[in-house]
C-alpha cells in the first residue's frame, strides 16, 4: 500500500513552525536512458522488452487504464506489428456494458480498448507513474540534478525496483516487525522510531513499502536473448513506463528542435534587421 | 494620443476620409503604431511585448484546450490525458499552455522589477502602475484557477489550502470560503466555477492590457534616465524619440524571438520541469500529498504567508491588541496580500524626486537587495516550514515590507542623487554618435 501522510491541508500549510516534517533520505541512481536530452528518443527494442516485463510481472497486480492497446503499434512507441498487437490485446479481458442486452459482460479486448484496471485496491495504476514520481527537485529544492542529469520518474522507478534491501539492524531488532519491505528508494512508507536518532532524523535511507520485491533478475526471457539481469530489467520496464506516461515524447522533442532552430534563425534575421534600421541613429562611441 | 508633439494621421484617399469621419479607427492604429518612443529604451523595455504575446498565446491555446476538456470531477483528469494522448498536437498545445503560465510570470516579474528600478511607477504614471498591479492580481487568480482544472492531487489540495486562506478571515471567513467553493468542501461546484472564471478572466486581462497601453501612451514611456521627453516643440521631441514602428517593433520582435527560442526548448525538452509531479496523480480527497507546494510563481508570496507564525512578537502583539481576532493564520493572509498592496502603493511611498535608479547611488543597493530578497523568498517558499527556512522566510519577508514602508520613504529625503542628463538626446549621444558625424562626447551626467 502506498502510504500517504494524512496530514490535513492546514497542517501541510504549516502555519505553525512546530510541525517538523522529517525528511526521508532516498537513494535514487542516475541511469542513462536513450530518451534523455534534446535528441533522445525511445529505443523500440527496449520498449518491447519493457512491455514483456510489464505483461508477465507488473500486470499481475497493477492496471494501466490510460493506455490503449492500439498505441502499442505507434511508430515512436513499442511499434508492435498490428496483427501481433491485436493478438496481444485479445489476451486481456475487458468489461463491456453493451453486451448481454445492456447487463454487460466480459469479452476479449480489441485494439480500441484500454488496459484493464487493477483488481487490487492498493496497487496504483501505472499509466502515469513515470511522471507522477519525478519529483526530487534536489539538491536544496533547486532541481539541478533533474536539469543536469535528466533525473526523473524513470530513474525513480528503476531505483525503486532494485532498491530492496535486507532490513537494517535497527529495525530487525524490533519486537513487532515492520509491515512491508525495506526499500532504500521509497520515501513515503512507514518508518520505525527505532531507526531515528534523538532529533528524529532517519539513520537509514528509504522506508518500508507494501509491494514485495517484483523483480530479481532473469524473471523474463527474451526471444533475442537480450540481457535479463535485474539491472537490465529495471531499466527496460522503467523505459516502458516512461513511454506509457509520455507516449508523444519523440514527437514533442522533434517539434521542440524544429521550433528552436526556426526561432534561432528568425532571431538572427531580426537581429540583423534591427541593427540595420538603428544604424543611422547609433554609432557606438568607444570610451 | 500622447502629449508628445508629433505628426498625426491625415486621411488621404476619399475612402479613408469617408471612414475617418465615421470611425477614426485607422487613425487610432496609426497613432499607436507611430507613437514617439524615447530612443534610449534599453532591453528591459521588451517585456510588455512578451507579456502581450503570452496573453494571446494563452488565450489561443486555451480556447483549443477547452474544446477537448471536460469540467467534471470524474472526467477532468481523463480529459486532460485524452488531450495528451489522442488529440492531434494536443500534447504540444497543453504544454504550451502550462509552460506559457511560467513564461507569463517570468516576464511580469521582470516587467515589475524594471518599473521598480527605473521609477516607472512615479508621477505621472501611477495609473499605469495601478492598472498593472490589478492585472498582476488577475493573472495570479487566473493561473491559480487554471491549475485546478486538471484535477490532479496538487489541483485539489492546493485549492483546499488557498481557499482555506479566506477561511482565516475572522467571523465571516467560513461563509466566504463556502461561497467561493459553492460548497463546504472542494468539489464539483468549485471545479465548474473555476473553469468558468478561468475562461473569463483572460479577456478582462486583455481589456486591461488595452487600458494599460492607453495609460502609458497618454503619459509617454518612461525611459532609463527617467528624464521626460521634451514637449516644447515637435523638433525637440523628435530629438528625444523615434517612432515605435519600425524601431521598437523590430527590436521587441528580436527579443521576443530569442525568448521564444528558450521557451520552445523548455516546452520541447523538459515541459514538466516547472510543474509538480503530484499533479499527474488524479485528485483524491482522502490522500493529502506530503508537501503541498504552489507553483513557482506564487512561492515568494507563499513564503510571506508562512513567515509570520505565532511565535513572532509582531504577530503576538497584533493578536493581543486585536483581542485575539487577528490570529497567526489571519496575520499571514494579511501579510501576503499586504506584500502586494505595499508594492501597489510604491508611487506614494517613494518620496524621491529622481525617477531612475541610475542616478540614485544608495537606492541602487537597496533595490538590488530587494531583487535578491525576492529570489530568496521564492526559494524559501518551496522549503518545509522548519528551521532554518522559517527564519530565512521571516527575515526576507520583513525586508520586503521594510523596503516599501521604510526605505523608499526615507531614501527620498536622505539620499543625495547624482546629476541627471538634461535631455534624453544627451544621454543617447553619450553612448552613440550619429554615423559620419564628428564625435563630440558630452557626458552631462558628470
Amino acid at each position: 500500500m502506498f502510504r500517504t501522510f494524512t496530514l490535513t491541508a492546514l497542517t501541510a500549510l504549516a502555519l505553525s513552525t512546530g510541525v517538523a516534517t522529517a525528511e526521508t533520505e532516498v537513494e535514487i541512481h542516475d541511469f542513462d536512458f536513450p530518451f534523455e536530452g534534446p535528441f533522445g528518443s525511445y529505443d523500440t527494442m527496449q520498449l518491447q522488452r519493457g512491455l514483456k516485463i510489464y505483461t508477465e510481472v507488473c500486470a499481475a497486480c497493477h492496471g494501466m487504464t490510460r493506455v490503449a492497446f492500439r498505441t502499442l503499434s505507434d511508430e515512436t512507441g513499442p511499434a508492435i506489428p498490428e496483427d501481433q498487437m491485436r493478438a496481444y490485446a485479445a489476451n486481456f479481458e475487458v468489461f463491456d456494458q453493451s453486451l448481454a442486452d445492456g447487463a454487460g459482460d466480459y469479452r476479449a479486448a480489441t485494439p480500441a480498448d484500454y488496459y484493464p484496471a487493477s483488481s487490487l485496491a492498493n496497487a496504483p495504476d501505472l499509466s502515469l507513474m513515470a511522471k507522477a514520481r519525478a519529483g526530487f527537485h534536489g539538491p536544496y529544492g533547486t532541481g539541478i540534478s533533474q536539469f543536469v542529469n535528466g533525473m526523473g520518474g524513470p530513474e525513480y522507478i528503476a531505483s525503486l525496483l532494485e532498491g530492496y534491501r535486507d532490513e537494517p539492524e535497527c529495525a530487525a531488532a524490533m519486537e513487532t516487525p515492520m509491515e512491508g519491505y525495506y526499500n532504500i528508494a521509497f520515501a513515503n512508507g512507514g518508518f520505525p522510531d527505532a531507526c531515528k536518532d534523538e532529533h528524529g532524523h532517519h539513520t537509514v535511507p528509504g522506508s518500508w513499502i507494501a509491494m514485495p520485491q517484483p523483480l530479481y533478475g532473469e524473471d523474463v526471457t527474451f526471444d533475442d536473448e537480450s540481457a535479463n539481469s535485474l539491472e537490465d530489467e529495471v531499466q527496460d520496464v522503467a523505459a516502458f513506463l516512461m513511454w506509457t506516461a509520455e507516449p508523444k515524447l519523440v514527437a514533442r522533442k522533434q517539434a521542440g528542435l524544429t521550433g528552436v532552430i526556426f526561432l534561432s534563425v528568425l532571431s538572427v534575421l531580426l537581429y540583423l534587421t534591427n541593427k540595420r534600421i538603428w544604424a543611422p541613429h547609433k554609432n557606438k562611441i568607444k570610451h | 494620443m500622447s502629449g508628445i508633439p508629433h505628426d498625426h494621421y491625415e486621411p488621404n484617399s476619399g475612402g479613408e476620409k469617408w471612414l475617418y469621419k465615421r470611425l477614426p479607427i485607422v487613425g487610432l492604429v496609426h497613432d499607436a503604431l507611430f507613437i514617439p518612443t524615447p530612443k534610449n529604451l534599453n532591453w528591459m523595455w521588451i517585456w510588455g511585448i512578451v507579456l502581450t504575446f503570452t496573453l494571446v498565446l494563452q488565450i489561443a491555446t486555451g480556447i483549443v484546450l477547452v474544446m477537448h476538456y471536460t469540467p467534471h470531477v470524474d472526467m477532468a483528469f481523463s480529459s486532460v490525458e485524452h488531450i495528451m494522448r489522442d488529440v492531434n498536437g494536443g500534447h504540444m498545445i497543453r504544454y504550451f499552455h502550462s509552460n506559457g503560465a511560467s513564461l507569463f510570470f517570468v516576464a511580469v516579474y521582470l516587467h515589475i522589477f524594471r518599473s521598480l528600478y527605473y521609477g516607472s511607477y512615479k508621477a505621472p504614471r501611477e495609473v499605469t502602475w495601478i492598472i498593472g498591479m490589478l492585472m498582476y492580481l488577475l493573472m495570479m487568480g487566473t493561473a491559480f484557477m487554471g491549475y485546478v482544472l486538471p484535477w490532479g492531487q496538487m489541483s485539489f489540495h492546493g485549492t483546499a489550502v488557498i481557499t482555506g486562506l479566506f477561511g482565516a478571515i475572522p467571523f465571516i471567513g467560513e461563509s466566504i470560503q463556502t461561497w467561493l467553493l459553492g460548497a463546504s468542501a472542494v468539489g464539483q461546484p468549485a471545479l465548474n466555477r473555476f473553469f468558468s472564471l478561468h475562461y473569463l478572466m483572460p479577456f478582462i486581462l486583455l481589456g486591461l492590457t488595452m487600458v494599460h497601453i492607453w495609460a502609458f501612451h497618454t503619459t509617454g514611456n518612461n525611459n532609463p534616465t527617467g528624464v521626460e521627453v521634451r514637449r516644447t516643440s515637435k523638433e525637440d521631441a523628435e530629438k528625444d524619440t523615434l517612432p515605435f514602428w519600425p524601431y521598437f517593433v523590430i527590436k521587441d520582435l528580436f527579443a521576443l524571438a530569442v525568448i521564444l527560442a528558450v521557451f520552445m526548448a523548455i516546452v520541447g525538452f523538459m515541459p514538466n520541469y516547472l510543474g509538480h509531479p503530484d499533479n499527474y496523480v488524479p485528485a483524491n480527497p482522502l490522500a493529502t500529498p506530503s508537501h503541498i507546494v504552489p507553483e513557482w510563481y506564487f512561492l515568494p508570496f507563499y513564503a510571506i504567508l508562512r513567515a509570520f507564525t505565532g511565535d513572532v512578537w509582531v504577530v503576538q502583539l497584533v493578536n493581543w491588541i486585536s483581542f485575539g481576532i487577528i490570529d497567526a493564520k489571519f496575520f499571514g493572509v494579511l501579510a501576503m496580500f499586504g506584500a502586494i498592496a505595499v508594492m501597489a502603493l510604491a508611487p506614494w511611498l517613494d518620496t524621491s524626486s529622481v525617477r531612475s535608479g541610475r542616478f540614485r547611488p544608495t537606492f541602487k543597493w537597496w533595490f538590488s537587495l530587494l531583487a535578491v530578497d525576492f529570489v530568496v523568498l521564492m526559494w524559501a517558499g518551496a522549503q518545509p516550514a522548519e528551521f532554518p527556512y522559517d527564519w530565512i522566510s521571516l527575515i526576507a519577508a520583513t525586508y520586503w515590507f521594510a523596503y516599501f514602508l521604510i526605505i523608499l520613504p526615507l531614501l527620498g529625503v536622505m539620499e543625495k542623487p547624482l546629476a541627471q542628463p538634461a535631455t534624453i538626446e544627451d544621454d543617447f549621444k553619450s553612448h552613440y554618435a550619429p554615423t559620419g558625424g564628428t564625435t563630440t562626447v558630452v557626458n552631462p551626467a558628470e
